[in-house]
């Protein structure tokens, strides 16, 4: 068990992300900002009582997002499209959800299939462009984001614009059509939803073939090959899996507040990247995953936060994300020497 | 009427920073480097130009600027994957990350302002001809890459080390010398590249203006084979399609159409290049199997 620990504080990840932490640190200097002020703001902001809510709801969406890339890339695929399928679930629920002469609650369930199906098509339509047309999977998802982001795009802004709005947005959804939220905070059903998609990649992971098969890939694609696993038939599987996932965050978004598909909004705060960047953290790893999200979710909203009290841009949390998956890219950890002498020291 | 000396005009200006780029993207895959944070350089130097520029109230500084900072910028790639043998796809990724986050904390600390950076009196790059010093330099570099790659020995060394390391490295060839010289040379010709978008196409820095740019350029050096003049004909394809959605934009076709063009003509030419070369290598391939 001490073993363990040690391990895992000696780890990649613990020093990637201190590292983050000690540059952003350098950068709040070279501000002129209190680092450990700045830092606190971080912390208090996001997981204060005022924070907490839209920390929350900010982690549904990351969280969301980031399980929507950690599963393929679990398997060594990185779909790098998750904004295009994003924005088409959220389309396309959006559609749904103003048109279908269903009762609200049935209108919501359908509409958050809708998402999902639509994000799922279209990351389906990157892998068969890997498996049949030999574009490669990272290239053909990051692709065909960009016209899928332009089709909402337009949509929202022409055809289902909402009348006499000078603003690029559908109507709202009709009374009802939307996720129940808890008492009154931002917070809906998609955390519960997204927290069970949690649990049962975990469950595929551990516990089932078809993970085993998905990890087998991930560590070494020619071994998994080797024992029979059909690398086209997975591809094409996980991403839809990943495209359903990123179309149900689209979906959520939609079916909470403002309740309509408003552009840019789902794309803006750069949920898709910052879910890669937890996915990575966590080597896809399910509770890592989980982990990793809620990190990231604090940062991004604590880092409103930080701005609020020393002045600090909150670009600077975007910085650190980076800074920490270069760190893990390149594979530094501390020096097993360094960190012997240490504990012999102690 | 449509294909007239207008549209090449534009179209050339749209292939520029497309094609120094790419070019860089190729001597690194020549090199056996997958370097995709060519969006990432590309934008460093698309900020370090504009800022030098305002500064120093000279573009030429600016440009040379750009140039050194995304050398020392793609130091990241070279030292993460050939030094530390770390993962270049997610090295790329997160460089590309952390050019948006870095520009844009960057854009509110010196010029105070978010989104955009724009002034009258910003100095951008003059026109010889019609196009800025850097499209002929990107042309002359096409040039130079491909005699360098066939002929000169730089150039053999460097694909013997893409293609066999171990071999290089018995004939007494440093592969990693040649690596980090390619994505030194390739971070260069990137920074060049965002200062040619920067100040030339455009004379101001918006976040995350290169807007996948540099992703296309990564395809292009795919179409084009890694090969200078493969790349070449690929960039000309996407400022092609740059410049008639702007062209279409002008008879009354939304923005958000002419937006998507550069990318779904990319993606077709990939599809019909490796479409055409996988029927050429059936017949072997079926003997192979």
């Amino acid at each position: 068990m001490n073993n363990r620990i040690s391990g895992a504080l000696r780890s990649p990840v613990t020093f990637s992300v201190l590292a983050g932490v000690v540059i952003g640190a350098l950068f709040l200097l070279g501000t002129g900002a209190d680092p450990v002020t700045a830092y606190q703001a971080v912390l208090t902001g996001a997981l204060g009582a005022d924070g907490i809510g839209s920390t929350l709801s900010t982690g549904t969406s990351v969280l969301g997002m980031a399980l929507a890339l950690a599963i393929p890339l679990r398997a060594g695929l990185i779909n790098l499209g998750g904004d295009g399928q994003l924005v088409l679930g959220g389309i396309t629920a959006a559609v749904t959800g103003l048109y279908v002469p269903l009762p609200a609650p049935l209108a919501v369930t359908l509409a958050l299939l809708a998402g999902m199906a639509a994000g799922a098509a279209y990351a389906a339509l990157a892998a068969l462009c890997e498996n049949h047309l030999g574009v490669p999977l990272l290239v053909s998802s990051l692709l065909l984001s960009y016209p899928a982001v332009s089709l909402a795009s337009y949509l929202a802004r022409y055809p289902l614009k909402e009348p006499g709005s000078s603003l690029p947005q559908t109507r709202a959804l009709p009374e009802g059509v939307a996720l129940p939220a808890f008492g009154d905070s931002t917070v809906t059903v998609g955390l519960v939803l997204v927290l069970l998609a949690a649990a049962g990649y975990w469950f595929t992971d551990r516990r089932t073939a078809f993970g085993y098969e998905i990890r087998m890939t991930g560590l070494n694609p020619r071994f998994s090959a080797y024992a029979g696993v059909e690398r086209r038939g997975l591809t094409l599987k996980l991403m839809a899996v990943s495209g359903a996932l990123s179309g149900l965050v689209g979906a959520i978004g939609v079916l909470s507040f403002p309740y309509r598909f408003v552009d840019g909004s789902l794309t803006a705060p750069g949920y898709t990247w910052t879910g890669l960047t937890a996915a990575l953290l966590a080597a896809a790893a399910p509770l890592g995953t989980v982990i990793a999200s809620l990190f990231f979710a604090v940062l991004q909203v604590g880092g409103l936060a930080m701005e609020r009290t020393t002045e600090v841009p909150r670009e600077l949390t975007q910085v650190l994300q980076a800074i920490v998956i270069v760190f893990l890219a390149a594979r530094l950890r501390f020096p097993s020497r360094l960190w012997r002498r240490r504990k012999e020291a102690v | 009427m449509f294909l007239d000396s207008d549209l090449l005009m534009s179209a050339l200006r749209a292939l520029t920073p497309i094609l120094l780029a790419a070019l860089g993207g190729a001597l690194c895959e020549r090199a056996g480097v997958f370097n995709i944070g060519l969006e990432g350089m590309m934008l460093l130097g698309c900020f370090t130009s504009v800022a030098t520029s305002w500064f120093t109230g000279s573009p030429w500084l600016g440009v040379l600027a750009a140039a050194l900072a995304a050398a020392a910028y793609s130091l990241i790639l070279a030292v993460g994957a050939v030094t530390l043998r770390g993962d270049a796809v997610v090295l790329g990724i997160a460089m590309n990350l952390l050019a948006v986050g870095l520009t844009s904390f960057l854009l509110r600390t010196v010029f105070g302002v978010q989104g955009t950076f724009d002034d009258p009196t910003l100095a951008g790059l003059p026109l010889v001809g019609g196009f800025t010093p850097l499209a002929y330099l990107a042309w002359a570099a096409v040039a130079v890459a491909a005699l360098l790659l066939s002929r000169h020995v730089w150039g053999l060394r460097l694909r013997g080390v893409g293609e066999a390391p171990d071999a290089a490295a018995t004939l007494g060839v440093s592969p990693a010398k040649y690596k980090y010289g390619a994505v030194l040379v390739s971070g260069v010709l990137c920074g060049l590249a965002g200062a040619q978008l920067a100040l030339g196409n455009v004379t101001l820095f918006s976040e995350n203006m290169t807007a996948g740019r540099g992703w296309i350029a990564v395809v292009a050096v795919m179409l084009g084979r890694a090969a200078p003049l493969g790349v070449l004909l690929a960039a000309l394809l996407f400022g092609l399609a740059e410049a008639a959605g702007f062209r279409l934009q002008g008879v009354g076709l939304p923005q958000q159409a002419t937006d998507a063009a550069p990318y779904v003509v990319t993606l077709a030419a990939l599809f019909l290049s490796t479409a055409r070369r996988r029927r050429r290598r059936t017949p072997t391939s079926g003997v192979a199997a």
